[in-house]
């Protein structure tokens, strides 16, 4: 009886947690594994603790380059995306213009279209263009699907900004500029990183597009990819785990920073 | 005041159209270098529009805007010596009230705020909450840190955009003294548009009514209460009470008007409408000028003094005074306030009685108008 009660009252906290363990199992597992020291190619049973990898993480062949290319295109397509997104979000929330309705359901298309149909057609087209497939391919169709991303999150935040407070800064002396770097820029400015945040993972991760559009150039999702096929090296869940750590730590640092601006506040 | 006009504020033929919709129709006003201005009419009138305009916030379809002798028309905003206090107060969200009130001084390059900021924020009394962010204050203290924010840039002339708007009754009445004597200790022009027509009577030195997109009229607080010279004047500011009338005869200063079976007096100096005999005109009184006799004491009201006959159809009594409703035949619903001095016991609903009032307080209208223009309806205050 008394356990029932028990969990009756405990019931949303042992969700949480479940659910919890049901998001991060495969990354303690990757982690786990970062520390073995496979017998064969593959490193999919656990034979024996070792801090080989982690000592020397560029050990195998390609995978840094690879790495060093993913980083690459993710910041490059991230600023393109952001830049570009950011317009078009002022644009499409202040600005009456012809075939704005047009625009808004073009920009949400790449979203909702399969990942495999746009790259093939991107393909298509890049090969009818005569483009030669490589780095800029690559970064030309990251840009392109990062971007309704970042359209849709600073538009919501845009949306939201009273446009009364342009006018007061205006008012105050602020002339088209000041007040777009000291109100605008500022207030928009969570929505920006949002966006920008959102574009990095996506460009940093994204296999099918890039697959279809790399020619030789091989960026580090398609690395693991093709080394899966023939033996994975624990090199592959050390920065696996190393990732996740990064973004552990920035999701922390940002909770810091708010928490000693709230309390600031307070 | 001082001879110095470079706080005059001069609309020339200003006007503001939308498509086909006219918001504000060619305007000329001059309103005098450290005035305390009303602009008063209920919402879409086009206050706010020739708020903005001067405030070069909207551009005028037509006509000038000067400032002094200085022709401000095609100047942008951040290059006019005018601020404005805005309705939803606009404060900068993500900067702090120290911030947001030296934003104007940085603007303008200019270096040591420090003082001058800490001086504004102590006039406002919110010098302890320097460093808390806009969202943290209070309604009230929002509002001063919006009037603190513009008046720091000494302008020539602050514009107030409805700024009590969002504020409660009480708080209300404080920002209003409060907004008063900072005029008064800064003498700098403040042009305020409001749909409050008791704010804008207790603040303002001129009003200007303004209706459908024009000034209906111009003048005084006093002035405008007792020489309405508009039915929507009438109506808008305070209570009236319109009965229709004929000219009956005029001689001299005087002019007899026949409404219902009996006669009434106006004096010709208080008739804004022209007046010939036969001819129809709007008999105005307002509520508080009136008293009231019970019908069996009519035998003592003095001869000279306008009468209807009437019975009380409703009466509330709210302290001070009695608000009477009384249903006479010249006029369904004839509102008297009456103060509570001696209160006649038989003065209840049903009870039949004589209104009777100085023919000095009555004023004359053209009868061509809206009798009901200006009258607020419950919908209309909801919404403003």
């Amino acid at each position: 009886m008394s356990l029932v009660r028990w969990l009756k009252r405990h019931l949303v906290v042992i969700a949480g947690l479940l659910t919890l363990g049901y998001l991060l199992l495969p990354n303690v597992v990757v982690t786990v594994f970062s520390f073995n020291n496979p017998k064969g190619r593959f490193n999919y049973e656990w034979q024996q603790f070792s801090t080989e990898a982690w000592t020397d993480p560029c050990g195998v062949a390609d995978l840094c380059g690879s790495l060093a290319l993913s980083l690459q295109i993710a910041v490059w397509a991230t600023l393109g995306a952001t830049v570009l997104g950011t317009l078009i979000a002022f644009a499409l929330v202040r600005y009456r213009f012809r075939a704005r309705g047009a625009v808004n359901s073009l920009i949400f298309l790449p979203m909702a279209m399969p990942e495999v149909v746009m790259a093939a057609s991107l393909l298509t087209l890049f090969l009818n263009m005569g483009a030669q497939l490589g780095f800029w391919t690559v970064l030309i169709a990251h840009i392109m699907f990062c971007l309704s991303f970042v359209v849709t999150a600073v538009k919501a935040r845009v949306m939201s900004m009273d446009p009364k407070l342009e006018e007061a800064a205006r008012d105050l002396y602020a002339g088209p500029l000041q007040t777009f770097v000291r109100v605008t820029l500022p207030i928009a400015a969570p929505g920006i990183v949002a966006g920008a945040l959102l574009a990095f993972a996506l460009s940093f991760d994204d296999f099918i597009i890039t697959n279809f559009n790399a020619g030789a150039t091989v960026t580090f999702p398609m690395f693991v990819w093709g080394s899966a096929q023939r033996g994975t090296p624990v090199q592959i869940n050390v920065i696996g785990t190393g990732m996740f750590i990064v973004a552990v730590l920035i999701v922390l640092a940002g909770m810091v920073i708010s928490g000693r601006r709230n309390r600031q506040k307070a | 005041m001082t001879n110095d006009n470079s706080g005059d504020v001069r609309l020339s033929g200003m006007s503001k159209t939308y498509g086909s919709f006219t918001a504000v129709h060619p305007l000329d006003l001059t309103v005098p270098q450290g005035s305390f201005f009303a602009l008063l009419g209920a919402s879409g009138c086009g206050k706010t529009t020739t708020l903005r305009m001067i405030a070069g916030l909207e551009e005028p379809t037509s006509g000038n805007v000067s400032l002094g002798d200085q022709d401000v028309t095609n100047l942008p905003p951040y290059k006019r010596p005018v601020n404005t206090v805005f309705q939803s107060y606009a404060l900068f969200p993500h900067l702090d009230i120290f911030e947001n009130v030296a934003f104007g001084l940085r603007r303008r390059g200019i270096k040591s705020v420090k003082k001058q900021v800490g001086e504004m924020l102590d006039l406002v009394q919110l010098g302890e909450q320097a460093r808390k962010k806009p969202h943290q204050l209070s309604g009230g203290q929002q509002q001063r840190v919006a009037v603190a924010r513009a008046l720091i840039n000494h302008p020539k002339v602050l514009l107030l955009d409805e700024p009590l708007g969002a504020l409660d009754l009480k708080l209300r009445r404080q920002m209003q003294l409060e907004l008063k004597r900072i005029q008064t200790e800064v003498g700098i022009t403040f042009i305020h548009v409001t749909h409050d027509q008791e704010e804008a009577m207790t603040m303002a030195d001129t009003v200007a009514v303004m209706n459908a997109g024009r000034v209906e009229q111009l003048g005084s607080p006093a002035d405008l209460y007792e020489n309405p010279q508009t039915t929507f004047v009438a109506n808008f500011l305070g209570t009236s009470n319109l009965i229709e009338a004929e000219v009956d005869t005029k001689s001299g200063d005087e002019i007899v008007l026949r409404a219902g079976g009996g006669k009434l007096s106006l004096p010709a100096a208080r008739c804004s409408a022209p007046t010939t005999t036969g001819g129809k005109v709007l008999v105005g009184v307002r509520p508080e000028k009136i008293s009231l006799t019970h019908a069996e004491d009519a035998g003592g009201i003095p001869e000279d003094r306008n009468r209807i006959t009437g019975k009380i159809a409703d009466s509330s009594f709210i302290g001070v005074s009695t608000q009477y409703v009384i249903d006479s035949p010249v006029c369904p619903e004839f509102e008297v306030y009456a103060q509570n001095i001696d209160r006649d016991a038989r003065l209840v609903p049903g009870a039949e009685v004589v209104l009777h009032w100085s023919p000095a307080h009555t004023f004359g209208l053209d009868a061509t108008q809206d009798i009901d223009a200006g009258v607020e309806t419950v919908g209309e205050e909801a919404s403003a």
